[in-house]
């Protein structure tokens, strides 16, 4: 395995059942870049991000990882059974304990105050999200891994936690793997975009990917606000069949 | 002083809660109430295979406590509905076993002690029984506890720090098949549930933590262990019964702190 590469996957096949979720995915990510998987609903983009940090057991193919990687991973949602007290600071101490210097440092990168001793029920969506990417940050990973991490909270919440991320790697030097459906935030912040929708339709940097005619046929009609902003906002490839929506559209595409 | 069978009880119900504290926060926290009555009532069953092979009621408990318990993991991971399931599991393990005990003609079998306990009558080898399988299953919980607790969270965020919550919750079955065993001589088996869920509701109201959560159901379940019996000794009651009745007072009690912050 090449020494930059940090996880990769070759030939993976998932099934759910009878219905293949993923197909002959073969990707790998290399040490400090930001790789993003778009997709429509039920592409398989979780299901991907799950099987890479093993919850899910792949059908074929396998998955290699660099020696002793250590991976943060942020889900999609947590729900805290509301029968379990639980403190930030505790949270973020599980399963591995970690010194009360180191927990505010985390919490500080996410971008939060000194709120470990509040209860998590007691938080906001947006303070929510920051805990769990506190969390991951403290087992100080080689690759963060995020899964709609921006779900639920609204377009500037979203592009400050974008923003925070970006930060956070480069102070800490870590790769990030990320599923969104934020096309426009998240193509600019890429260093390689996967396009999936069971199998990879195409991959390669933002730019490639925007004018793939595979993206297109994804993307390119049915959430054609997203994309109309990702256009307008970098101001070439003007579709005139479809003019760029104002906001309030383009919040309902999303 | 062990000679008094008023301290014996008092010992037999002290160990049992502090068993059962830890394991009934895991019931309440993932949902497992059905959980627990299933491999419960499953006991019943254990007990009449025990009577009818002639071993020891502790072993035939814990064998078919177990075999319940990994039944209804493996199925429910397949995606059964997991409610009705259980439901079916629970009442039909204990009508099997009523039905078995019957068959058991040869033996005079006090049933009523292994339904709603029979705590007065624990004898010392009982005892002995009891805080050992106390002592194993707090040292189990104890060396798990914090990769039982990731992955009764989420077992995702589990699976990303490399634990694996498939055998975490193993070992949770095996801990509930274990305190299943030492329970039925103290509440019986339609009522370990209650001693289980019970006072982890009630310290839910005043904790803060999982782990403060644990060691006040601890304290609350002596406790009531202790009322039930003294409930029981003044005024002529079900020893079983009358401790599950103590304990719903205290849970009646810690209503009154809860707080928006801890519900």
């Amino acid at each position: 395995m090449n020494g930059h590469v940090l996880i990769a996957a070759e030939g993976l096949e998932v099934r759910r059942g009878s219905h293949i979720a993923l197909r002959d995915v073969d990707l790998s990510i290399s040490r400090g870049e930001i790789v993003t998987i778009v997709g429509p609903n039920g592409s398989g983009k979780s299901t991907l991000l799950r099987t890479l940090i093993g919850a899910i057991t792949p059908s074929a193919g396998r998955i290699r990882r660099a020696e002793g990687l250590r991976i943060g991973y942020v889900p999609q949602s947590l729900h805290i059974e509301p029968g379990l007290p639980m403190t930030v600071a505790r949270f973020l101490n599980l399963p591995v304990r970690h010194s009360k210097t180191r927990m505010q440092d985390a919490l500080h990168r996410a971008g939060l105050p000194d709120l470990e001793k509040r209860q998590m029920s007691s938080l906001s969506g947006g303070q929510f999200q920051r805990v769990l990417l506190a969390r991951a940050l403290l087992d100080q990973p080689d690759i963060l891994m995020l899964d709609e991490p921006t779900q639920g909270l609204d377009q500037r919440g979203s592009a400050d936690f974008y923003r925070q991320i970006e930060e956070v790697r480069q102070t800490l030097g870590c790769a990030v793997l990320m599923v969104s459906h934020e096309l426009h935030v998240v193509m600019s912040a890429s260093d390689r975009v996967i396009c999936l929708n069971g199998h990879v339709c195409c991959s390669g940097t933002p730019q490639v990917v925007a004018t793939a005619p595979e993206y297109r046929a994804l993307f390119g009609y049915g959430t054609k606000g997203a994309l109309a902003l990702y256009r307008h906002t970098h101001d070439h490839g003007h579709d005139h069949d479809h003019p760029a929506p104002d906001h309030h559209e383009e919040e309902s595409a999303l | 002083m062990l000679d008094d069978f008023m301290i014996r009880a008092a010992l037999a119900g002290i160990g049992t809660a502090l068993a059962a504290a830890p394991l009934g926060c895991f019931v309440v926290w993932r949902r497992m109430a059905y959980f627990g009555d299933a491999t419960a009532h499953a006991a019943i069953l254990g007990v009449a295979l025990a009577l009818a092979l002639e071993v020891p009621i502790i072993g035939g408990v814990v064998v078919t406590a177990l075999t319940m318990g990994l039944t209804v993991s493996a199925l429910s991971g397949r995606g059964f509905a997991t409610d009705t399931l259980l439901g079916v599991l629970a009442h039909s393990a204990l009508a099997i076993g009523l039905v078995a005990v019957s068959f058991l003609s040869g033996v005079r079998v006090d049933l009523m002690s292994y339904l709603f306990g029979d705590i007065l009558a624990v004898s010392m080898a009982d005892l002995a029984v009891i805080w050992s399988g106390a002592a194993i299953i707090l040292a189990l919980v104890a060396l798990r506890w914090s990769a039982l607790l990731t992955s009764t969270l989420s077992p995702d965020l589990a699976r990303a720090s490399g634990i694996d919550s498939r055998r975490e919750q193993m070992i949770l079955t095996l801990a509930l098949a274990l305190t299943i065993a030492i329970a039925i001589k103290v509440v019986g088996a339609l009522l370990i549930s209650a001693l289980l869920l019970i006072p982890a509701a009630t310290a839910r109201s005043l904790a803060r933590t999982p782990e403060t959560m644990a060691l006040l159901a601890a304290l609350l379940g002596s406790a009531a262990a202790l009322g039930g019996l003294g409930l029981s000794y003044l005024a002529d009651t079900p020893t079983g019964p009358s401790i599950v009745c103590v304990a719903t007072g205290f849970f009646l009690i810690s209503l009154l702190f809860r707080t928006g912050e801890n519900g």
